[in-house]
């Protein structure tokens, strides 16, 4: 078994979602991590609020927010277990994170510190 | 209370109590010792009593003749010469005034201090199971191989391997330090929630036996909450937990011992006493910022204690069993939360994340997704039922199942 992480990716954080779109993809997001937890696949994860975050730049250039030139960023990040990437790609096809438009998923694999990955 | 009532009653009680301030006197190598003492305590009362009646006050009487005893046995043993006697002749004591402390406070210490010493990983989850039920609950070999459903003898090997290892790894009995205590009591705790789902899905018959498993589970857990240093949100989560669970005891089963479902209970029958008071413990359990798996399960134990379908109820189940499966996975987590899944969000939704658990030896699964297919697909439902017969390995299970069968 591998671990894989699931990188969220949006194509705006700076989008601002009404209390109730945020209620209900917070449901979605719990149900598919909860899909996922059910079959023994979860490993860990964690959201990444936009709320003060800062980039940091060559020359202690400090930027407010991930958005600089580019838009896009990462809204968090999940770690699960699977034998294969088209499985951990399965996991990802679930996210609620797609619903956005120009959002995406990376699928990657964690490397295992075997001196070879 | 008639005699005969009143020597099994106090066995029980005083049994734990006694072998408890032993056990602490002794140290844990001399387990047996403590044991034995206590044990021939309980057989002098019987001949005493049954020729001159019972003493006007029976619990100072076992405590005067175990002190006896075990003065005696000090004196004649060589734990005397070696351990207790090198420390007293300093402090000049004259050697009949060995305090054998049976106060409430130092048998309570005493009780929890061998909790620790009993809840030890070096021995394996049953025998600490068996360990705890026999020294702590005063449990008799032949009712600890009633619950777990097997014979005396194998009882009695389990636990004298266990007695073997703790005397072998010489454990102190007393309180872990601060540092250490969370470690120890996640292990503590892990043994009381077996002991109590011993006593509640045990398939033994005896449900007298079964309930005092549940009662005796809540009484050493209480002795956790009742002390500082162990009264840790978990244990009080742990406590919520089991309240919520035993005020479901007299609907749950009928007059044959058999299974009630969940939906089929007389809810008038539901103990609203232990409702309040586990809905009391989870609001204690609550304070701190620890989020165990007790607390979790508590949470979805106490929106079971409310009958009515809501989607309130069910989206709040689900939302704690997501939880609780990313803390701890185990099978029938994944199942329960399965069904959940399908009163939250439908039963189609239900199967989809069903079928991909995939959990083809466990005889649940197949019920569950018997139930799922239900008037969705009924020939799907009974394939499903029918393979969950031929896995349940119990009577009990095999009877419920079978009606399920009957009722697609």
């Amino acid at each position: 078994m591998e671990e894989y992480a699931l990188i969220m990716r949006h194509e705006d954080g700076s989008k601002i979602a009404s209390p109730e779109q945020m209620e209900i993809w917070m449901k979605q997001t719990m149900d598919w991590i909860g899909n996922i937890a059910a079959q023994n696949k979860f490993v860990g994860g964690t959201g990444l609020p936009f709320h003060d975050a800062r980039v940091v730049w060559p020359g202690n250039v400090v930027t407010n927010g991930p958005f600089g030139d580019i838009k896009e960023t990462i809204g968090g990040f999940m770690t699960v277990k699977a034998t294969s990437v088209e499985e951990a790609v399965e996991f990802a096809k679930g996210c609620p994170v797609l619903q956005g438009e120009g959002n995406s998923v990376e699928v990657r694999r964690i490397a295992k510190g075997d001196g070879v990955h | 209370m008639e005699q005969q009532e009143l020597i099994p009653h106090l066995f029980r009680t005083e049994f734990s109590k006694i072998a408890a301030v032993l056990c602490k006197l002794f140290g844990i190598e001399h387990i047996e010792i403590a044991e034995d003492i206590t044990s021939e305590t309980f057989l002098s009362a019987l001949e005493t009593w049954s020729y001159k009646g019972l003493p006007k006050n029976p619990t100072a009487w076992l405590y005067s003749v175990a002190k006896n005893k075990a003065r005696n046995y000090l004196f004649r043993n060589k734990i005397f010469k070696e351990k207790i006697a090198g420390e007293i002749i300093y402090s000049k004591q004259v050697s009949e005034e060995i305090e054998i402390d049976l106060s409430e406070k130092n048998i309570n210490d005493s009780q929890l201090q061998m909790l620790f010493a009993i809840c030890n990983p070096v021995i394996s989850q049953e025998a600490q199971i068996g360990l705890a039920l026999r020294i702590l609950c005063g449990f008799g070999i032949g009712e600890i191989a009633n619950a777990f459903l097997t014979n005396k003898e194998t009882i009695n090997k389990r636990l004298l391997r266990a007695k073997e290892k703790l005397r072998y790894e010489k454990s102190a009995i007393e309180f872990p330090n601060d540092a250490e205590i969370n470690k120890r009591l996640h292990t503590v705790l892990t043994t009381l929630y077996l002991l109590f789902n011993e006593g509640y899905y045990s398939e033994s018959k005896d449900a007298v036996m079964r309930n005092e498993l549940c009662l005796e589970a809540m009484r050493l857990t209480l002795l956790l909450i009742e002390n500082k240093q162990t009264n840790h949100p978990p244990v009080s989560a742990l406590y919520a937990l089991m309240c919520f669970h035993a005020s479901r005891f007299e609907a749950r089963k009928n007059e044959n011992g058999e299974i009630i479902l969940y939906e089929d209970q007389d809810e008038s029958l539901w103990n609203q006493e232990l409702i309040v008071k586990g809905g009391y413990f989870l609001n204690q359990a609550s304070q701190g910022n620890q989020l165990s798996k007790y607390h979790l399960e508590a949470g979805i134990a106490y929106w079971h204690t409310r009958k009515a379908n809501t989607k309130e109820k069910w989206e709040n189940i689900l939302q704690l069993f997501n939880r609780l499966l990313q803390i701890e996975y185990s099978p029938i987590a994944a199942l329960n939360r399965t069904y959940a899944l399908s009163k939250a969000n439908g039963k189609a939704a239900a199967i989809v994340e069903a079928e991909k658990l995939n959990l083809v030896t466990n005889h649940f699964y197949f019920t569950l997704l018997g139930e799922l297919y239900k008037d969705i697909d009924n020939y799907k439902a009974k394939l499903h039922f029918e393979k969950a017969l031929s896995l349940a390995k119990t009577q009990t299970e095999k009877q419920l199942i079978q009606r399920k069968i009957e009722s697609v």
